[in-house]
């Protein structure tokens, strides 16, 4: 059975687009064949982020209009065979999208791919809700902020009753955190909350943490999702959360200031 | 493109009928001089003008109708919309209020649904149902026959104590509303509202709003194992969490109402 992941935290800037090109990726390198889709039309970022922009040619709203096929859409990524993206618009907004066409589309790549993840625009109006409707399982991406933590919440609300898993009363959307731009140091000062701060407000299963990284901005950059840098702390964290969403145990890294083995041989970035 | 785009836009409907359902305060009153109604009305008005203003209300007449005190509806509907309350409903007028609400473009909500513990008189179907039909109910006009029935029956509300159960976390921007008890075995997240005409129960962290006796019961308490709400409020009497001593953080209170000020008690 194909699944549906949304990744989305309501606030804006808080990681979601990285996370779903990592995630995607991630996901792809290990054998499932991956779907990602850019719910943001008009703030298009996701083919930036996993280095496809110079190949986009039909989007997310030719196809829900149905002025291009699915196939003809979806770009294959150059790392990894198995991952698709299909990308957003950048010459329409949000009001381009419907519940009825964005459900088309999602029962037609259900048929062909074992996770198809939905990349969330920021905010609680149209593109986010449709980004969450159709979800399986949802990444709330959060910082370790009270803002943050605030939105991440209210989307967590909106998940439960405005879904449609709530509204067909089935099994409700399962929620994972995950933790980002998170830095141990200023846990430590105070500036920061902490992890067990931010669960005690949100009361939810923690994926992961991914540490505050410079790989991040440099992944962006270059247009390779962070997790194909093996290196990088952020990388290894990503590698972490998607063989625990798989059901591989691992343990929690990046939340203490120790530096691991990792940490030891290839120094902090 | 834009063409196709035009066509879809016609082909798909715009608009849809959605039934759901609304926690609107009722006026219920016990007394027919319209003077004395807006002063009292006022007062309480004063003492939550954030929670008042521009809210929506239901006027219940049954209590007044009991008592044989008429009232002019459209006074009092006045006196009403001049302290910023937007009524949108009558409940348990005579025939004549009902005609008299109707003229003044005020729905009309059929009593006897508040005896089952649902709060239904603001449900906009249930509204037009009733609506519709008034008609009949006009027929036999001296004592129309429903009313005479909401009279009699106003008993079993007060047996059967309706218990609404919340397992799951009351996220931020949540409501809920419960026409009876509230129980909730999760936390209530920072900008979440929960509202009870009855008591309220909270296992876990009060970090929201949470309003017991809203229909103006004054012995409906809140328990709590965690108080760190931003509001708590029995039957309108309010404090903000500025007012709340944190010393109540993890420890398991009660709050309760004496002598119209709010008190918080350790159990």
């Amino acid at each position: 059975m194909a699944r549906i992941i949304v990744v989305t935290s309501g606030k804006g800037g808080v990681g979601k687009t990285t996370t779903s090109a990592a995630i995607a990726m991630g996901l792809a390198k290990r054998g499932h064949k991956t779907a990602v889709i850019d719910f943001d039309v008009g703030l298009r970022n996701l083919d930036l982020i996993m280095g496809c922009e110079r190949r986009v040619v039909y989007d997310f709203v030719n196809v829900i209009n149905g002025e291009a096929t699915l196939n003809q859409a979806l770009i294959r990524d150059k790392n990894c065979n198995q991952l698709y993206i299909l990308p957003a618009s950048q010459t329409r907004d949000k009001d381009a999208l419907s519940q009825e066409g964005v459900g088309k589309i999602l029962d037609e790549l259900k048929k062909d791919f074992k996770y198809i993840v939905c990349d969330s625009p920021a905010g609680i109006e149209k593109g986010a809700h449709l980004a969450m409707y159709f979800a399986d399982d949802a990444f709330i991406v959060t910082n370790p902020e009270v803002s943050s933590v605030r939105d991440s919440d209210r989307m967590l609300g909106i998940l439960s009753s405005k879904s449609r898993r709530a509204e067909q009363n089935e099994e409700p959307i399962k929620e994972y955190l995950l933790l980002s731009r998170y830095s141990p140091d200023r846990v430590k000062l105070g500036e920061m909350l902490s992890v067990d701060d931010v669960q005690e407000i949100l009361s939810l299963h923690l994926l992961g943490v991914i540490p505050e990284s410079k790989s991040v901005l440099n992944a962006s950059n270059s247009g390779m999702p962070v997790i194909l840098d093996e290196k990088s702390d952020a990388g290894q964290a990503y590698a972490d959360i998607v063989a625990r969403y798989l059901g591989e145990n691992r343990p929690h890294r990046f939340i203490d200031d120790k530096q691991g083995l990792f940490g030891k041989l290839f120094g902090r970035k | 493109m834009s063409t196709d785009s035009q066509q879809n836009a016609h082909q798909s409907p715009i608009l849809e009928f959605k039934s759901s359902t609304f926690s609107v305060p009722v006026l219920i009153l016990a007394g027919n001089d319209v003077m004395t109604i807006e002063q009292q009305l006022q007062e309480k008005t004063q003492q939550a003008p954030e929670f008042f203003k521009n809210s929506p209300l239901v006027f219940d007449l049954q209590e007044l109708n009991k008592l044989e005190l008429g009232i002019d509806v459209t006074e009092l509907t006045h006196v009403i919309r001049k302290l910023g309350l937007l009524p949108i409903g009558i409940r348990g007028g005579s025939a004549q209020q009902n005609r008299q609400a109707l003229d003044l473009g005020i729905p009309i909500h059929s009593g006897h649904i508040a005896r089952d513990g649902v709060y239904a008189a603001n449900q906009p179907g249930t509204g037009a149902a009733s609506t519709a039909a008034t008609p009949k109910q006009q027929a036999p006009e001296p004592e129309p026959e429903p009313e005479l029935e909401q009279v009699s029956e106003p008993e079993p509300p007060a047996v059967t104590v309706n218990t609404t159960i919340i397992t799951l976390p009351v996220r931020s921007g949540q409501r809920i509303y419960a026409a009876g008890d509230l129980i909730i075995v999760a936390q209530v997240s920072a900008g979440a509202e929960i509202m009870a005409e009855g008591n309220i129960h909270i296992y876990g962290p009060l970090r929201g709003r949470a309003l017991a006796g809203v229909q103006g019961n004054t012995e409906a308490r809140i328990f709590c194992t965690d108080l760190q709400a931003e509001l708590i409020s029995i039957a309108g009497n309010y404090k903000v969490s500025e007012d709340l001593n944190s010393a109540a953080h993890i420890r398991p209170v009660q709050i309760y109402l004496q002598n119209h000020a709010l008190v918080i008690k350790d159990i």
